[in-house]
C-alpha cells in the first residue's frame, strides 16, 4: 500500500488527476447518522481524512447538571440508542460507587443479562450495517429480524422498545415475568444459532466480502493502545482486554466467557470479534438465566430506592419516602468517580462529581466514538474512497454517543 | 469502609499512592485516594511532563479522558481531569491540575494522538485553550458557535435558535424566546442546603415583638389633650356625650368626598316577544323515528 500515496502519480491514459476535496455526508446513509467526512482524494485514494462530528451534539452533560441523579437516567438510553442499556449499566454503576449502596444479587444478575441481551442487540445492527455497507442485503434483512426479537424482549421487561430506562441506582426497575425468561432461554437455545448462523455463513466466507474487508486498515497493537482504542477494535488488534474479565462489575467474574481476539487487526477482524462475541454473550445469557437466584430487585436501602406500591398504601414512612425519592431525590456524598464498563463499542465510561446535593455537579461521559473516529484519518490514509465505508462500519459508529 | 457496591473492581494496590507520588517527587502538589480513585495533582505547566513519567516509566499506556470541570469560585476556575488507563497493570488514575481561560495548558498531543479532540473538546466547552495543539478548532457545537457551553454560567437554554424559515427559504438563527419562563426545579428541602428564598423570609428582620414593652413615664402612653382633641375629630356628634356599651363611640361622621354617587342606570328597551313556532320543525321526526333502510335495487 504505501507505493500508492508516496510517489506514483495515479494517471488515466495521458491525464493526470490532481487531488480534490469531497464530503461525505452528513447526510449519506454509509455515515451511520450525522457524521461528515471532508475528504481530500488524490484520484480514488485518500490523503486526508477530517471528521466533523457533532451534529447531533445535544448538551446531554449539561442538561444532566439540571435534573436529579434518577431524572438523567433516560439521558443515557439516547446516547448510544443501539445499546441503550448498556449506557444505563455505567449510570447506575457510577452513582452506586458514590453510594456505596449494595445491590441485591438478583439485580445484578439482571442486569448482567439485560447487558449482554443489548450487546447481541448491537452487534446485530453493526454487523448488518457492515455487511449492507459492502455491498449484501440479506444478512441485513435477517439480523433485522432477531434483533426485533431482542427489542420485544426489551419491552416484554421495560415497556419500551428501544428507551428502556430500566436499569435503577440499586438494582433495575422491575422484576421479570418467568415466562420471559424461559422465552429468552429457547431463543438463545434455537432462533438466535439458527438464523446467525445463517446470516453469518452467507458472509464470512464470502469472496466479495473478504475482499472489501480483509487488510483493510490495519491497526497494530501499539497504534490501538496510543489512540485509546478499547472494545473490539483493541481486541481486534490482539489485545485481549476487556473490561467484563479485567475489572469485573456485578456478577461478570462468576460468568464463563471467552473473549475473542483478531490477529491481524484490520475490518475483517474487527467484524468478526463481533461475530465471536454474540456466541459468547448468548453463553453469559444462559448461565444468567441457570444462575438466577429469587429474591428482590431492587436495593431495600429505602434512602435510594422507593418502597413497593403495596407497602405504600400500608406505611406512613414508605409513602413519605417515595415523595421524597421523586420529587427530591436522593443525596449523592460529595466526590468524584470514574466508572466505565464494556459497553458493545468499547469502554464507556462517566467521570461523575458530586457535591453532596440532589443533582450531579458535573457528568462526563467518555465516549468510546471519540478515539475511534479520531483515528479515521490514520487508518484511511492510502485506501481507496470505497474502503471508507467499510472503516466506518468497522468502527460501529453511532453518533449519540459521539456528540452527546 | 467496606465496599458493597458492585462497580467495577480494578487491581487493589495499596502502595500505588506512595509509588507514584515518589516517581512524580517536586512535580506533585497532592495526593489522595477517595471512593477507590487515585487522584494526583500537579502544576499546570509540568502536566505534560508528568503524564509523560506515568506513561512512560509506570505503564500508564492510555489516556481514556480529559473531562473539564468548571468551580467558578476558584481562583483558576477550570480543572482538567486525565483519566490514565494502565492496561498491564490494570489500573486506573486521575491526574488533575487547574485552568483558566486566559492560561494556556501544554498539549498532550504529544504523548498520545487521541488527546487533539479531547483538547478540542475542553477547549470547545469551557474555553480553555492548549499551549502546542495545532488544530484548535471547535469540535462538538455548531459552525460559528460563540460562548463556552459547559460554563457554569452559560445559561442552559442557551442564547440562540435555529429554525428553518419559509419565508427566507433556508435555516435562520434567532434569539432565543421561550413560550414559558425557565423553571429550574428545585426540591431541597430547605432544612438542608436550598439556597433560594423561600415565600415568607421577608419576615426574617421582623420587629422586636418578643421584647416587653414598658412605659415608665404618663407621656409615654401616648395620651393627653392632644390625643383627645384628634380622636374628637371623627366622632359622630350625637354620640360624643358618652359611649354606648360595648359599641364604642358610635358612627364616625361621614366625610365629603365631593364625587357624585352614580345614579339609576337607565332601562333597558323593550324588547319584543318570541313569536311562538307555528309548525313542528322538520327534524324532529327524523330523530326520533328511524325510517326502515331501503333495499337498494342492484340493476340500477
Amino acid at each position: 500500500m504505501p507505493s500508492l500515496t508516496q510517489d506514483v502519480v495515479p494517471t488515466t491514459g495521458d491525464e493526470t488527476i490532481s487531488s480534490y476535496t469531497i464530503n461525505f455526508g452528513p447526510q449519506h446513509p454509509a455515515a451511520h447518522g450525522v457524521l461528515r467526512l471532508v475528504m481530500e482524494l488524490d484520484g480514488e485514494i485518500i490523503e486526508r481524512v477530517d471528521p466533523h462530528i457533532g451534529l447531533l451534539h445535544r448538551g446531554t452533560e449539561k442538561l444532566i447538571e439540571y435534573k436529579t441523579y434518577l431524572q438523567a437516567l433516560p439521558y443515557f438510553d439516547r446516547l448510544d440508542y443501539c445499546s441503550p442499556m448498556c449506557m444505563e449499566h455505567t449510570w447506575v454503576l457510577a452513582i452506586e460507587k458514590l453510594l456505596n449502596v449494595e445491590v441485591p444479587i438478583r439485580a445484578q444478575y439482571l442486569r448482567v443479562l439485560f447487558a449482554e441481551l443489548t450487546r447481541i442487540k448491537n452487534h446485530l445492527l453493526n454487523i448488518g450495517a457492515h455487511v449492507m455497507d459492502v455491498g449484501a442485503m440479506t444478512a441485513n434483512l435477517w439480523l433485522f429480524e432477531l434483533r426485533e426479537d431482542v427489542m420485544n424482549f426489551y419491552e416484554r421487561a421495560s415497556g419500551a422498545r428501544m428507551h428502556a430506562a430500566y436499569f435503577r441506582p440499586g438494582g433495575v426497575h422491575q422484576d421479570v415475568p418467568l415466562k420471559l425468561l424461559t422465552d429468552i432461554g429457547d431463543w438463545c437455545d434455537t432462533l438466535l444459532p439458527r438464523l446467525f448462523g445463517d446470516a453469518m455463513s452467507l458472509v464470512i466466507d464470502n469472496r466479495i466480502f473478504k475482499q472489501r474487508n480483509v487488510d483493510i486498515a490495519v491497526v497494530s497493537k501499539e497504534d490501538a493502545i496510543a489512540w485509546g482504542f478499547s472494545g473490539p477494535m483493541i481486541r481486534a488488534s490482539g489485545l485481549p482486554w476487556d473490561l467484563r474479565k479485567s475489572q469485573p462489575y456485578d456478577v461478570y467474574e462468576r460468568m464463563d466467557f471467552e473473549i475473542p481476539v483478531g490477529t491481524n487487526g484490520d475490518c475483517y477482524d474487527r467484524m468478526m470479534v463481533r461475530v465471536e462475541e454474540v456466541r459468547q454473550s448468548a453463553r453469559i445469557i444462559k448461565q444468567c438465566l441457570a444462575e438466577l437466584p429469587e429474591g428482590p430487585v431492587q436495593s431495600i436501602d429505602r434512602k435510594v430506592a422507593p418502597p413497593k406500591r403495596g407497602e405504600m398504601k400500608q406505611s406512613m414512612e414508605a409513602l413519605i419516602h417515595h415523595f421524597k425519592l421523586y420529587t427530591e431525590g436522593f443525596h449523592v456524598p460529595a466526590g468524584e468517580v470514574y466508572v466505565a464498563t464494556e459497553s458493545p463499542k468499547g469502554e464507556f465510561g462517566v467521570y461523575l462529581v458530586s457535591d453532596g446535593s440532589n443533582k450531579p455537579y458535573r457528568c462526563k461521559i467518555r465516549p468510546t466514538m471519540f478515539s475511534h473516529l479520531q483515528a479515521m484519518d490514520f487508518m484511511c490514509k492510502g485506501h481507496m474512497l470505497p474502503d471508507a465505508t467499510a472503516i466506518l462500519g468497522a468502527i460501529d459508529a453511532v453518533f449519540g454517543e459521539c456528540d452527546r | 469502609m467496606a465496599v458493597l457496591h458492585s462497580a467495577p473492581r480494578v487491581s487493589a494496590d495499596p502502595a500505588a499512592l506512595e509509588t507514584l507520588g515518589a516517581a512524580l517527587g517536586g512535580l506533585l502538589v497532592d495526593a489522595h485516594e477517595e471512593h477507590g480513585e487515585l487522584m494526583l495533582r500537579v502544576p499546570r505547566e509540568s502536566i505534560e511532563d508528568a503524564l509523560r513519567l506515568l506513561r512512560d516509566e509506570h505503564a500508564y499506556q492510555q489516556l481514556i479522558d480529559i473531562a473539564g470541570v468548571d468551580y467558578p469560585g476558584r481562583e483558576e476556575r477550570f480543572e482538567l481531569v486525565y483519566i490514565l488507563l494502565s492496561l498491564t497493570k490494570n489500573h486506573r488514575i486521575m491526574v488533575k491540575c487547574s485552568a483558566a481561560e486566559d492560561v494556556a495548558v501544554p498539549t498532550v498531543t504529544t504523548l498520545w494522538p487521541n488527546a487533539g479532540w479531547l483538547e478540542r473538546e475542553v477547549f470547545d466547552m469551557f474555553g480553555v485553550p492548549f499551549d502546542g495543539n495545532t488544530d484548535m478548532r471547535r469540535i462538538l457545537t455548531d459552525y460559528g458557535f460563540e460562548g463556552h457551553p459547559f460554563r457554569k454560567d452559560f445559561p442552559l437554554t442557551g442564547y440562540h435558535e435555529v429554525r428553518y424559515s419559509e419565508e427566507a427559504k433556508r435555516v435562520i438563527y434567532e434569539p432565543v424566546e421561550l413560550a414559558q419562563d425557565f423553571r429550574n426545579f428545585e426540591f431541597t428541602s430547605p432544612w438542608e442546603g436550598a439556597d433560594y428564598p423561600l415565600p415568607g423570609d421577608e419576615k426574617a428582620t421582623m420587629p422586636p415583638v418578643m421584647e416587653v414593652k414598658t412605659t415608665e413615664k404618663p407621656i409615654q402612653t401616648g395620651a393627653g389633650p392632644k390625643t383627645d382633641a384628634k380622636a374628637a375629630e371623627h366622632v359622630a356628634r350625637g354620640a360624643s356625650g358618652g359611649t354606648v356599651a360595648g359599641q364604642g363611640q358610635g358612627e364616625p361622621v361621614p366625610e365629603d368626598t365631593k364625587i357624585e354617587a352614580p345614579g339609576a342606570p337607565d332601562p333597558t328597551e323593550d324588547r319584543h316577544d318570541r313569536l311562538p313556532r307555528e309548525d313542528t320543525s322538520p327534524d324532529t321526526h327524523g330523530a326520533t323515528q328511524v325510517e326502515p333502510r331501503k333495499s337498494r335495487d342492484r340493476d340500477e
